[in-house]
């Protein structure tokens, strides 16, 4: 019973403000992977590995970040919405900093970079996957506005209108995906079938990203509703 | 009766001291839940709050403080049963007095959280059962107190979600809530305007020597038809100051520019709920004073029917007042920095919920405590979806502050009680 003010102990810190910076660091990690792609294209390996520490330092702060909003969310608090709803979404916020983390471990690891002809291919579906979950991140800035008007009404809608964006998107990356592999699969016999491996990992990993940003609207959504 | 007339002055002065002490002890304390919400919103600095709080305690007290203060002084113990004995109706009062006090002041050092309303009520049955008899106290009005402690929050709850998902349907779920708040929120200060006025019309204005009429029937009728214009003046008044808050883009959230609309509103409830708070509680320190008082003035007799002396309310305002100047700020300043999630739109619905829940038990004469109402009410803008989070287990700490602060508040009115009684009864 010893807790001071029964006023001032009856509010609990709003878990909103702190998984939209989750979501705010984990999409810095990725937005830089196009660049760290175009710095192993130009072969300027020094560029990449303080990218590489960048990617690596934005995911251990959303790690940070993590934990601190799950040990902010005791049972007992009463929220606004479903508590498992909140957790899931942050662990899938949280897989795509980690994802990011992963691509950027291999191209480093390996120093890897694609054959000259696919530049231009993974250029364009790196930035389309790094641009749906830029798209994921709007979506989340949504959550302090959907709680203002108590997650109803038309910020709902309108949050519903920018998931049915970040499908399209996703969906676009997928398009991608698909054809850059068949440019690959055309070339991998001519390649080191090593490297050929780590192409195709590294170009999953990517599409992983754009799915997880999905998969974040998708918990958003859920959440969303009643 | 000889005892009341060699040491009437002595009680006199005791009464005083220990009513005016209580009185300090509900400002220090008890305020900032009251005034906690206005200032962690940041619709009100802290001076600010502080300077509303002064006024509208002392006003809620002195205007709308009368029906409580006499349930306290003769509502919970039948004063015919101590007929030939008056001075164990002035220790007892006395006792009850000291040992919410004291109850109090612990509570404050260890932190715990409890409420001046149940360790009066709680010392005042306490020396009546023990000290005079089990069938002096009016257990059927025990008992309606002791219910309307668990009615209060609900029903604050209840107008608290209506009055935010009103708000949530009339202004923020619009196309431009930045202008609909503009219109819409005067209702809601008509609202605090009717509701104060109504309240002091039908129980404060009598004992000023105000009579009002307005050609209608009822006293009823003619409150509500004043109230309903003074709310107007009120909602006037209101407007005008809206008028002067402009529109500020904000990239970060969009409802920035609403919410300072609301913090407009949220001054005029938070006068609300000082005025409200005054109403109840002051009752705490006063009513106890007020029993004595009566029967020393009568020379014994204890007159059950006799008007209440009004200076006595005095007494129990200004007693809030120095609480707040010399300790409450400080209170005020603390719950308001860890009320920072709540905004100005929230806020006012709880705020409003609370206080009018709060002023209808005063003009009804019934002790609630202001801050479990205020709680109740914080949860029904919960439950509308309307606060990021809410701890509940503040709602099983105030159950527990309930089970422990009845007892104990008994107690120490027993161990006063027969301590006064063997100091000036041998």
């Amino acid at each position: 019973m010893a807790t001071g003010n029964i006023l001032g102990s009856l509010f609990g810190r709003s878990p909103i403000g702190p998984i939209q910076e989750h979501m705010k660091i984990a999409n810095q990690a990725v937005q830089l992977l196009p660049d760290l792609l175009r710095a192993t294209a130009a072969e300027d390996w020094a560029t990449a590995k303080d990218l590489h520490k960048e990617i690596d330092s934005a995911e251990r702060a959303a790690d940070k970040l993590k934990r601190s909003v799950r040990r902010h969310l005791p049972k007992s608090l009463f929220l606004p919405v479903p508590r498992s709803d909140l957790l899931e979404l942050v662990s899938m916020q949280d897989a795509v900093a980690n994802t990011a983390k992963d691509i950027a471990v291999i191209v480093i690891g390996r120093n890897m970079r694609f054959p000259e002809s696919m530049q231009q291919g993974v250029e364009e579906f790196a930035l389309a996957c790094t641009e749906t979950c830029n798209q994921a991140l709007l979506a989340i800035q949504e959550l302090d506005e959907l709680l203002e008007v108590g997650f109803s009404g038309r910020e709902v809608k309108r949050v519903e209108g920018m998931l049915k964006e970040l499908d399209k998107m996703e969906r676009r990356t997928d398009k991608l995906s698909v054809s850059l592999c068949a440019k690959l699969f055309k070339l991998e016999s001519e390649l080191p079938p090593v490297d050929v491996m780590y192409y195709y990992r590294v170009m999953a990993l990517l599409s992983t990203v754009a799915d997880d940003a999905e998969v974040v609207g998708d918990r958003l959504q859920l959440l969303m509703a009643k | 009766m000889e005892i009341i007339a060699e040491y009437g002055t002595v009680f006199l002065i005791l009464a005083c001291l220990f009513g005016f002490f209580m009185a300090w002890g509900i400002g220090a304390n008890d305020v900032a839940n009251a005034m906690g919400t206005s200032v962690g919103s940041r619709a009100l600095t802290l001076t600010q709050a502080i300077f509303i709080a002064m006024i509208f305690e002392f006003l809620g007290a002195y205007l709308a403080g009368g029906e409580v203060t006499s349930t306290i002084r003769k509502g919970i113990i039948d004063a015919e049963v101590m007929e030939g004995n008056p001075e164990l109706m002035v220790y007892g009062m006395l006792s009850a007095l000291l040992a919410a006090g004291t109850w109090l002041l612990i509570a404050s050092i260890n932190g715990w959280p409890v409420s001046t309303t149940h360790s009066i009520v709680g010392a005042i049955v306490g020396f009546a059962a023990v000290g005079i008899s089990v069938d002096a106290i009016y257990w059927g009005k025990v008992g309606s107190i002791a219910a309307s402690w668990v009615v209060s929050p609900l029903i604050a709850g209840t107008i608290s979600y209506a009055l935010f998902m009103s708000v949530k349907y009339f202004v923020l779920d619009t196309a431009n809530p930045f202008e609909r708040a503009k219109k819409i929120i005067p209702v809601y200060m008509w609202l605090v305007g009717f509701m104060i006025s109504m309240v002091t019309l039908l129980k404060g204005l009598k004992h000023v020597g105000i009579n009002l009429d307005m050609g209608m029937e009822s006293d009823f009728a003619n409150a509500a038809l004043a109230s309903a214009l003074i709310g107007l003046l009120v909602a006037a008044f209101g407007a005008l100051l809206l008028q002067r808050v402009q529109y500020v883009p904000n990239d970060q959230n969009r409802f920035h520019s609403v919410e300072r609309v609301f913090a407009i509103l949220m001054v005029f409830t938070a006068c609300s709920m000082a005025f409200a708070h005054g109403s109840n509680d002051v009752a705490n320190a006063v009513g106890p004073l007020a029993a004595v008082v009566s029967t020393v003035q009568s020379g014994g007799m204890i007159a059950a029917k006799s008007a209440m002396p009004w200076w006595i309310l005095i007494v129990g305002a200004m007693g809030i007042v120095v609480g707040l100047a010399t300790y409450g700020w400080r209170v005020i300043a603390t719950v308001g920095r860890k009320i920072t999630e709540l905004t100005p739109s929230r806020g006012f619905a709880a705020e409003l919920g609370a206080a009018g829940t709060v002023v209808i038990a005063s003009a009804t004469g019934l002790p609630v405590s202001t801050t479990h109402t205020l709680v109740g009410a914080v949860l029904g803008v919960g439950f509308a979806r309307g606060i990021g989070a809410l701890n509940t287990r503040i709602i099983g700490s105030i159950f527990l502050s309930w089970l422990i602060t009845l007892p104990a508040g008994a107690g120490l009115a027993i161990v006063f009680f027969f301590i006064f009684k063997a100091v000036f009864s041998f």
